[in-house]
């Protein structure tokens, strides 16, 4: 009796958690993964097969933007872990009690603009007629109007600004549990401030750092608004080729496919980082 | 020489004085502690010597070294935190191996060391365990020899048994002293509680608002306290509050009031001038029965308190203050509202001046 009290009790506790994963993400990805086994033969006619894969394959230019995507994902995790790494350090273990508050609040400030108003914040910014063009001309440094968008350096610091926050809050917590005595016990056993940073404040940040990677990668090579908006056609991004599959080829078939090989190639490349760091992704989860 | 010598040590934050005006040395090997309530400054004086703040004034010299200038991880002076501070991302082999690894000593002598002085603290073969799989004990240990394997000049203990259940923390204590007997290294030990300091250290300082009051042997401090504040600190004592009355070849009649009176011994260092005086009379001193003028009181019998040989009589005098008289065992002659009279050898009655607060 009370066993089955208790089933019922976790059946209706796990109910809208497990609706959740299977309507919105377990269906649709098996739907995606179905429809991209589907070969178009002509109207209404279809056969399974790999070919769309085949194609995806033998078209180089596919293939290049994914690994175009891949390497600029990895180099703004990188740079984001540079840049939110400092920023989290300070908050964390050298602001005062009362100011840490106030700046975890300053850095979610961002996220209460979407995605897409902050986008024309940069393009504000950087366009020919812009902001920093007009100052630089004015200031007299360049005669003429300097274009700054549409090249991969502002997509790359766009990304940077937009996932650096969902690194440093990771980092935050897990250095923020760090007892201070570790650090006095590590100087005080001889190590100098780069022995203690890196033998001692690295692997206790380890888990916030993976977790923050993991997250931050995810982010930027499913992203699509910030390439898209600063990067402009020649951003060349995965997703971007996902979308003119879907909604201007109206080819659902090659979509499908190039959705389940991101998906594929971000997981490969979160298991192939998680490998290399000697984490696993229960004890990064659960200690960030 | 003294491995550690601090000379007029004196630390401010802000309008407050942690640490005043401290001096003392430590002979090579032997085992002393600093004993004192939380607050006084001893913490504030360790973290001085171990380098993670500066006096305002004042030396402090390792080996005849003055260290001022030189930053913590270049002082060999290794401190055993209160939390033990072992890292928690590394197994107890490279906890122990840390420091030697930052001296950059080659791999094969790091490992030799690890094993033997992980054999020397009665663990062998734990290297590759997690901190998290050790007892309290165990950590304890490792602590102690992830410090011990640097051969330091002195080590530093900060309250270490802090954490520990009564039961680990006796055997800790005898086991600390062995340790310590073993490396024949200068230990610093820390700590509020007087039955450690007592038990281990070969000289204890009394430590109290930032200064020390009296440095000395354990049995010193206990016998021939030289303030009223260590008198009250170090052991049980009976504190009795009065009047000085007249001083004469250095024992003083003290009127308690309500017509008693006692002669006491003046052990403090200055002359008493004041008229408020403190008379401390230790429980083991005292008995059941009647003794020579002026170390004699009547009560009654309040209470009788069992705790195995430290058992204790409780007597209410006239004035209504309660005295404690330790009871042996076993000869318990009195039962609870008799009434007695209550006595001790003069001499073990110490007076001093009241303390100003």
């Amino acid at each position: 009796m009370r066993s089955d009290s208790g089933k019922l009790a976790l059946i209706l506790f796990m109910a809208p958690f497990i609706l959740w994963i299977v309507l919105l993400i377990v269906l649709p990805q098996l739907g995606i993964g179905y429809v991209s086994l589907r070969e178009k033969l002509g109207p209404r006619q279809y056969t399974f097969g790999l070919g769309n894969y085949i194609d995806f394959l033998m078209e180089p230019i596919y293939w290049n933007t994914l690994l175009r995507t891949a390497w600029m994902s990895i180099l703004v995790t990188a740079l984001a872990l540079l840049v939110g790494f400092p920023v989290a350090y300070y908050i964390a273990r050298i602001a005062g009690q009362r100011s840490r508050s106030a700046l975890l609040l300053f850095c979610l400030i961002p996220l209460w603009v979407s995605d897409l108003v902050r986008a024309f914040g940069w393009i504000v910014l950087l366009r020919e007629s812009g902001l920093i063009s007009g100052a630089l001309q004015w200031m007299g440094l360049v005669s003429g109007p300097v274009e700054m968008l549409y090249n991969d350096a502002t997509v790359v610091i766009g990304l940077v600004y937009t996932v650096v926050l969902f690194m440093i809050v990771p980092l935050y917590s897990t250095l923020d549990g760090m007892d201070e005595v570790l650090l006095e016990a590590g100087y005080n056993l001889g190590g100098s401030s780069f022995t203690v940073f890196r033998r001692i404040i690295v692997p206790y940040a380890m888990p916030g750092v993976v977790a923050g990677c993991i997250i931050t990668f995810m982010l930027t090579a499913g992203s699509y608004l910030t390439p898209i908006l600063l990067g402009g056609k020649s951003s060349s991004w995965f997703t971007e080729q996902i979308y003119n599959q879907f909604i201007t080829r109206y080819n659902w078939e090659a979509g499908a496919t190039f959705g389940v090989i991101l998906l594929g190639f971000t997981s490969l490349a979160i298991w192939l980082g998680l490998r290399l760091t000697g984490q696993s992704l229960a004890t990064t989860v659960a200690r960030s | 020489m003294d491995d550690l010598r601090c000379v007029g040590v004196t630390k401010s934050f802000g309008s407050f004085t942690a640490v005043k005006e401290v001096s003392f040395g430590i002979p090579g090997g032997s085992f002393f502690s600093i004993l004192g309530p939380s607050g006084c400054g001893k913490t504030t004086l360790m973290r001085m010597i171990a380098g993670f703040e500066k006096p305002d004034r004042g030396d402090i010299r390792i080996k005849d070294q003055s260290v001022l200038k030189r930053p913590p991880n270049r002082r060999n002076v290794k401190m055993v935190f209160q939390q033990l501070a072992l890292f928690p991302m590394m197994s107890v082999g490279e906890n122990i191996a840390y420091g030697l690894r930052c001296r950059g000593k080659p791999k094969e002598q790091i490992r030799g060391k690890v094993t033997s002085i992980l054999d020397r603290i009665g663990l062998p073969g734990v290297e590759d365990k997690k901190i998290s799989q050790l007892s309290g004990g165990q950590k304890q240990r490792i602590a102690i020899a992830r410090c011990m394997v640097l051969d330091p000049d002195v080590l530093l203990l900060d309250e270490p048994l802090g954490a520990l259940d009564l039961k680990l923390r006796e055997h800790m204590k005898i086991e600390l002293k062995q340790l310590q007997h073993q490396f024949r290294t200068t230990f610093l030990y820390i700590t509020h509680d007087q039955s450690e300091a007592l038990v281990m250290s070969d000289a204890v300082a009394v430590m109290n608002g930032g200064r020390f009051e009296q440095i000395g042997p354990p049995k010193e401090l206990y016998d021939n306290p030289v303030s009223s504040f260590v008198a009250g600190f170090v052991g049980d004592s009976n504190r009795w509050t009065g009047k000085l009355e007249l001083v004469a070849d250095g024992v003083a009649r003290v009127a308690l009031g309500g017509g008693d009176t006692v002669l006491a011994t003046i052990a403090a260092r200055d002359s008493i001038g004041a008229a408020d005086v403190e008379v401390f009379v230790r429980p083991e001193a005292i008995r059941i029965g009647p003794g020579g003028d002026g170390a004699t009181l009547s009560g009654t019998v309040d209470s009788l308190l069992f705790n195995g040989a430290n058992s204790r009589i409780l007597v209410r005098t006239a004035l209504g203050q309660l005295v404690e008289v330790a009871d042996q065992v076993g000869v318990r002659a009195v039962s609870e509202g008799d009434a007695v009279q209550i006595s001790w050898p003069r001499d073990r009655a110490l007076c001093f001046p009241m303390r100003a607060t």
